[in-house]
């Protein structure tokens, strides 16, 4: 992928990524600021079209946006002209969905994400955790095959943050959607990918990739429990001196 | 240029006479913040907070402080323009009316001295008694009598030839200082002419200033009988349908057309040289032209107001959509919305917020513009209503028209911000 800022020049943003999902997968994205994380989930959204190679879903290629790959963004992306009910029931909506088919629909998303009776609410009523739920509750209401997060949790507190990792698990293992997550927490890439992607900048590649059994301990567990693994803190340590070496070349390779 | 100097010095003069009013004005404001603050009034919550200086994110306007000025606004007006409304001791003092004499002492041609008196009859405004009888005398100079309204001075010429010396025993030269009386103050023209000046007190003319009594019983007259060969009510839902009329009109070009400035990059382009140019024109700077094109009709106030309030509400509609996160757009169109669904439900509810303050601003300007153009040109409306009186000096429909034509300004900008709190409630808490 190539930029061309209006100054001149090109910014190569990534360079021969290559990812598989496979259905019902929970793939995390870990990197430095400036690896291309967002500009990867970009392409997979269809927001952005890549300068040389293909994104394709069940063998067909992504051209735009589409409602089979959602999307929950890290925050301010809810409609605030519209109560939380209207938020989530937006995408039937749009497809066209029956009033009927749409409030069944939008009661039980909001007991999933644990807002129930949160309906007629207004958007700056609810705190910032209680949007991101509305958010992933939209998000799941477009019954997408592939749910993309871009991190989703960054702007919330750390306690919030925590609970909304075990909402994030259980509604991975209760919908069975591929799920495919970009952050910047190492705890949360380890926590919430099944494989987690190490990407490197300039140019943006994948640096490597882990197979992490995380997931599927904490899934229905404590995340406390799993967090306290030694398994988890090794990883942990790895990754994080992993970026810290990274971030370290881009301060010494930057000029002023 | 030398001229604007001269006219920049004669204002600076004139703000430095002001300056002891507005002095005692503020201190006396001062003076009472303070009697509220010691009374313990001023407090109130913020009490237990010890920083209360500097926080000033945290001010709000004392509801006493505001009905307190408002009522010292009303009492001096009503003091200083003897109003009946207050008591006698709140009034301020009033012009001498009444008899008052003097006596001169003048030299005539032949070298010879002689005193005479004059007795002067003040009366007050807008009475012309006959002089009083006065008997000559019998000396060289005679006794005179003259009658003059309160507020205003008389001349009263020395008989012919002769030279005044002294006013009540004071020695007086011709443009010098005057002579201090009981009731007033006579001194010498440059002429050698006695003027007569009584006291004028302290109180305003009511053609200055009429007392608010005056008034009020104006408003109802005109409210019963109407002015001018239409009604009050008529005068004033003419302004305000012109206000309306122009308003609706420009929001309904204004809107799109900002919408098309702000979502695609050839349309704003195209129209923003014209949209800048026009946006700093003071919508008054267009009334000689609109008169010549349309003339002082209706069409003419209605095409004025369209252009004051156009260029506001594509500017509002624009910053509306230009305003939206990508993020928002981004969602919907990953949740399956068609760019006219992008449109209806994403674009257009963002840019509300940004459209009422508009609209706003631009029903402030509409009516400041209409009021503008009644004062120039109009056989009804407010302005209009103002105007006229003016040239008859009829200060106090004058002062009605002011008052009515702020309460509606201040109408509706309430009005607008009970609709913006009902239509767009999201407004600043996203």
């Amino acid at each position: 992928m190539l930029f061309r800022p209006p100054g001149g020049g090109a910014v190569e943003a990534l360079r021969d990524v290559s990812l598989d999902l496979a259905s019902g997968d929970l793939v995390s994205v870990l990197g430095p600021s400036g690896c291309g994380k967002t500009t990867l989930l970009n392409i997979v959204a269809g927001f952005l079209a890549p300068t040389a190679g293909a994104v394709s879903l069940d063998g067909r290629p992504v051209a735009g946006p589409g409602p089979e790959r959602g999307m929950v963004f890290q925050q301010g992306a809810l409609f605030e002209w519209m109560s939380v009910a209207d938020n989530v029931a937006f995408g039937p909506r749009m497809r066209g969905a029956p009033r009927a088919e749409r409030l069944a629909l939008v009661e039980r998303l909001l007991d999933t994400v644990g807002l129930a009776g949160f309906g007629p609410k207004a958007i700056y009523e609810l705190s910032g955790g209680m949007q991101q739920r509305v958010a992933l509750a939209r998000c799941l209401a477009g019954d997408p095959e592939v749910v993309l997060m871009d991190e989703p949790l960054g702007a919330l507190d750390a306690l919030t943050r925590e609970k909304m990792q075990g909402l994030v698990l259980r509604v991975w293992r209760e919908t069975g959607k591929t799920v495919l997550l970009i952050t910047h927490s190492v705890e949360e890439a380890l926590l919430l990918g099944r494989r987690l992607v190490v990407m490197a900048p300039r140019p943006g590649r994948v640096h490597r990739v882990y197979e992490l059994p995380f997931a599927d301990l904490a899934a229905g567990a404590d995340l406390r429990e799993v967090k306290r693994l030694p398994l988890f803190a090794e990883r942990r340590e790895e990754i994080l001196s992993m970026i810290w070496d990274m971030e370290e070349e881009i301060m010494a390779g930057a000029t002023p | 240029m030398s001229g604007l100097a001269g006219e920049a010095l004669e204002v600076l003069w004139g703000a430095l006479g002001v300056l002891p009013w507005v002095g005692a004005y503020l201190l006396l404001v001062a003076l009472l913040g303070l009697l509220w603050r010691a009374l313990g009034r001023g407090r109130g919550d913020a009490a237990r907070r010890t920083v209360t200086f500097g926080d000033a994110g945290a001010v709000r306007g004392s509801p006493a402080a505001a009905v307190l000025s408002v009522v010292a606004v009303f009492l001096l007006w009503a003091s200083f323009t003897g109003s009946a409304l207050v008591p006698s001791w709140l009034r301020a003092p009033d012009a001498f009316t009444g008899t008052g004499r003097f006596a001169y002492l003048a030299e005539l041609p032949d070298g010879s001295r002689d005193e005479g008196t004059v007795t002067v009859l003040v009366a007050p405004p807008g009475e012309s008694p006959p002089a009083p009888e006065v008997a000559p005398g019998a000396g060289a100079v005679p006794d005179a009598a003259v009658v003059v309204n309160a507020h205003r001075s008389v001349l009263v010429p020395p008989p012919e030839g002769a030279r005044v010396l002294a006013v009540e025993g004071q020695a007086v030269a011709p443009g010098g200082p005057p002579v201090a009386l009981p009731w007033g103050a006579v001194s010498l023209t440059a002429r050698g002419t006695l003027q007569v000046t009584p006291d004028p007190g302290w109180r305003m003319e009511p053609i200055w200033l009429p007392p608010p009594e005056a008034v009020a019983a104006r408003l109802g007259e005109v409210a019963r009988d109407g002015y001018r060969n239409a009604s009050l009510l008529e005068h004033l839902s003419y302004s305000i349908f012109r206000v309306v009329t122009g308003f609706l009109l420009g929001a309904l070009v204004g809107i799109p057309l900002g919408y098309a400035m702000g979502l695609s990059g050839w349309f704003r382009g195209w129209f923003d040289p014209v949209v800048e140019f026009m946006r700093p024109v003071p919508p008054l700077a267009l009334i000689p032209l609109v008169i010549i094109w349309a003339g002082i009709g209706e069409g003419g106030k209605v095409i004025l107001l369209f252009l004051a309030s156009l260029w506001i509400m594509a500017i509002a509609a624009r910053a509306g959509v230009s305003g939206v996160r990508l993020s928002k757009v981004h969602a919907a169109y990953s949740l399956g919305a068609s760019r006219l669904q992008v449109l209806r439900h994403v674009v257009v509810p963002n840019s509300l917020p940004d459209i009422f303050t508009g609209a706003r601003v631009a029903m402030g300007v509409c009516w400041g513009t209409v009021v503008a153009a009644e004062l120039v040109a109009a056989d009804r409306g407010a302005g209009m209503m103002i105007m006229a009186a003016s040239k008859f000096q009829q200060t106090d429909v004058v002062l009605m028209g002011i008052a009515l034509i702020g309460l509606i300004g201040w109408g509706i900008d309430l009005l607008m911000r009970a609709a913006e709190r009902a239509l767009v409630p999201w407004k600043g808490r996203a």
